[in-house]
């Protein structure tokens, strides 16, 4: 009997201990500590929540820089996220990223043989990247200095200025949050 | 591929070493019952639990009385999370009114999670309910990692013990893995994740109206909790479908940065904590080489193949034919590539990229790294397992070739270690040989897959590969939450889980009865170069002899048709 007693006994204590005590008491650090963070870093304007700083959004209207392709269904859809887990050999994917390929030069009246950044036509593997890259950003410049009627040097400028660098220089990629992008495109046109 | 790519990887490794040093110690320490800085904290805690669980610290078990608890507490353990996911719907901290699990889903999840494996066949932010997230499955993120790491204490035991019938008190090794080791770690990690915004609330998810006016619904949860142990205890299992991939799990570099060094860092301070519980330090060292040399040579492979980028893609106008696909911009492809050939070293099965879609040759690897039972670093505890039974078979090959009674440590090997080494070694691989093999030529096996080609070759072989072994990730494209691939990963998970820690047990059992041989001239050197070099070399061609026809038609067949642009 003892040896089937003790084991439940030291499952349920450390069920307690680990399951409840510990993630709750994570979770009164973390709402003390950093409110804002471990609620999702949610961004607000005019009493409207807009999305989260970390989530990408979709955007595909002519005035927005446009993030990565995403899969999941609907696109960035942040409660069931998902890659395409599509293998490199694999005919349907390659076809897909072909269109994604046109549609990209088209939308930014590139060359027909320009070189296309592999983020903007890969999908990301959350579906729900914030980013893209800087190389990416500098491309769309163009249009979205068209759609909005500015310089092509101001568009840059914010671009350049909401490029976030690798930690300590070592860690990580340069990238531009998509979302933060456009908000600041936005809020432009209001001053 | 430049140097600004590769210094920060030199400089991850050496960091890590540096943290594994002291680490080490402090786990020898701990184990032996020695005080630490920890104690005077810890220690009164320590000995209220083990009056409420009734054990006297001092008392010892023999190898199967060690054995016989820690499979009863595995059973609890696997009925208690399979139940708790099938009776959510009624329990608290489910703000999205998530009902219960399948049966199928919630016994492979049970299972999962027991062996330190963390397969997922489900999605977590669709199906689990935030209580079932931290009481079940937070909580077997811990007790695996705790287990795994008593059972490679227990097996160091033997060696050090002469003529001794025990091999330690479970209870007490589980007890201390759990209050000096892995709630410090973790309490650290969560709040430096929750600092950079991996979300840690009981809140239901947002619904926010995007620039451009569509609906999105944010899921949340207490994630940070859950990810620090995900990461530190080798478990791998993600709050988020998309694990360590998704913004909420790994935002910044920083957190990718954490949670790479968590995941290396138990299983890379074990060898050391094995060369001083033994006080034979350069013992631990060469295991620590060994293992840090197949480690490399992985990396180095991964890196070049993910770095040559795809033809295919070069040709339809992609820049360089970098790969991307399923990968994250703030990681990129080298931190991507990092992140994957650590998380299939070490048996952990997170992942910051889609594995599915890496290069081939990429895949071919981490299939390697897997197959061979994960012993390059390995999951926490039973990595080290693995390694020392690969040392086992090295030393009865050396004996064989010079002609003398093989020994290890001081421990003469006869016929019932080496059969219980054996059966370590061949368990998991025939498992997962014979398990794809069927799921392969028959339909229902064959529907779940979502590339065609040799990659859906390689979809189950992965799939078997890592739930043999215990690690976790997957090719994800296979659909693996149908009744087939749910009980026959599920049979996968024990075998690769308890064909390691039985076999290790009765080794420590039958090792801790003998005698210490004196060092001789005739004994062999088990501290040198020679030594890491055959230790390699036996558990590379071990893994080729077994592996490389699966792998020949899989992966490697992809990589030449990918070459020359071939597609499916």
């Amino acid at each position: 009997m003892r040896q089937v007693k003790q084991p439940i006994l030291v499952f349920v204590v450390f069920s307690v201990l680990c399951g409840l005590i510990y993630p709750l008491f994570m979770t009164a650090i973390s709402q003390f500590l950093f409110p804002w963070k471990s609620n999702g870093s949610i961004i607000t304007s005019a009493n409207e929540i807009l999305g989260s700083e970390l989530i990408g959004q979709k955007f595909d209207g002519p005035k927005y820089f446009h993030g990565r392709p995403s899969e999941t269904d609907p696109a960035y859809n942040a409660s069931a996220s998902t890659g395409s887990n599509l293998g490199p050999s694999n005919a349907k994917w390659i076809e897909a990223v072909k269109k994604r390929v046109g549609r990209v030069r088209h939308e930014n009246r590139l060359p027909p043989q320009a070189a296309i950044p592999a983020d903007l036509v890969l999908v990301s593997a959350s579906g729900l990247d914030p980013h893209i890259s800087v190389e990416s950003a500098m491309l769309q410049v163009k249009r979205i200095a068209r759609e909005r009627g500015l310089s092509e040097a101001k568009v840059e400028e914010i671009v350049r200025q909401s490029v976030e660098l690798r930690l300590l220089g070592i860690w990580g990629q340069p990238r531009v949050n998509v979302l933060k992008l456009n908000l600041a495109m936005d809020q432009l046109k209001g001053e | 591929m430049t140097f600004h790519d590769l210094f920060p990887i030199l400089f991850f490794l050496c960091l890590l070493t540096l943290f594994a040093l002291p680490l080490g110690e402090f786990m020898a320490k701990v184990f032996n019952g020695k005080r630490t800085f920890l104690t005077r904290i810890v220690g009164p805690v320590e000995r209220v639990l083990y009056r409420v669980f009734g054990v006297n610290e001092k008392e010892e078990m023999s190898w199967k009385t060690y054995a016989f608890s820690l499979i009863i507490f595995n059973a609890i353990g696997i009925m208690g999370l399979f139940i708790l996911q099938l009776i959510q719907g009624w329990l608290p901290f489910n703000p999205q009114k998530f009902g219960a699990v399948r049966w199928d889903t919630a016994l492979n999840a049970a299972i999962s999670f027991v062996t330190n494996t963390n397969w997922q066949s489900y999605s977590g932010e669709m199906t689990m309910s935030y209580f079932t997230q931290m009481a079940g499955l937070t909580v077997q993120n811990f007790l695996s990692a705790a287990v795994g790491l008593s059972s490679v204490i227990a097996l160091i035991r033997g060696f050090i013990r002469r003529t001794a019938e025990t091999i330690g008190n479970f209870w007490v090794d589980l007890t201390r893995s759990l209050l000096y080791v892995l709630l410090p770690l973790t309490i650290i990690w969560a709040i430096v994740l929750s600092s950079q915004g991996v979300v840690q609330t009981l809140r239901p998810s947002i619904h926010a109206r995007t620039l451009e006016g569509r609906e999105q619904v944010i899921a949340l949860g207490p994630t940070a909790s859950q990810v620090a142990i995900k990461q530190l205890g080798t478990n791998g299992g993600g709050f988020f479908n998309t694990n360590s991939a998704h913004p909420f799990e790994s935002p910044t570099p920083l957190t990718d940065f954490m949670e790479v060094f968590g995941l290396m860092l138990l299983p890379v301070s074990l060898p050391l904590t094995f060369g001083a519980m033994l006080n034979k330090r350069r013992q631990g060292w060469a295991i620590f080489a060994s293992m840090m040399a197949l480690f490399l040579i992985g990396l180095a492979v991964t890196l070049w193949s993910e770095f040559q980028g795809n033809p295919i893609l070069e040709r339809i106008g992609i820049h360089n034919g970098i790969n991307m696909e399923g990968k994250e911009v703030r990681f990129g492809v080298i931190h991507s590539i990092l992140f994957a050939q650590s998380t299939t070293a070490v048996a952990s099965g997170a992942v910051n990229s889609m594995h599915d879609s890496l290069m081939p040759l990429s895949g071919l690897v981490l299939i390697f790294n897997m197959a061979i039972g994960e012993v390059i670093f390995g999951g926490v505890g039973v990595g080290l397992i693995g390694m020392i039974i690969y040392a086992i078979l090295t030393m009865f090959l050396a004996g064989l070739m010079i002609g003398r009674t093989p020994e290890f440590i001081g421990k003469k090997l006869e016929p019932y270690e080496m059969m219980m080494s054996v059966i370590a070694v061949l368990s998991p691989a025939v498992t997962m040989l014979l398990m794809a093999s069927i799921a392969i030529s028959t339909k229902i096996g064959l529907s779940s897959l979502s590339n065609a080609g040799p990659h859906g070759l390689s979809e189950v072989l992965y799939a078997y590969a890592s739930s043999a072994n215990n690690n976790g990730s997957a090719f994800a494209g296979l659909n693996a939450n149908t009744l087939f691939y749910n009980l026959t990963t599920s049979f996968a998970m024990l075998v690769g889980r308890f064909s390691t820690i039985f076999p290790a047990l009765a080794i420590s059992g039958s090792l801790a009865k003998k005698q210490i041989i004196p060092v001789s001239t005739g004994t062999f050197p088990t501290t040198n170069m020679l030594f890491v070099m055959m230790l390699v070399g036996v558990v590379i061609v071990v893994g080729a002899l077994t592996f490389f026809p699966a792998l020949t038609l899989g992966p490697l067949l992809e990589h030449l048709l990918v070459q020359i642009g071939k597609t499916f």
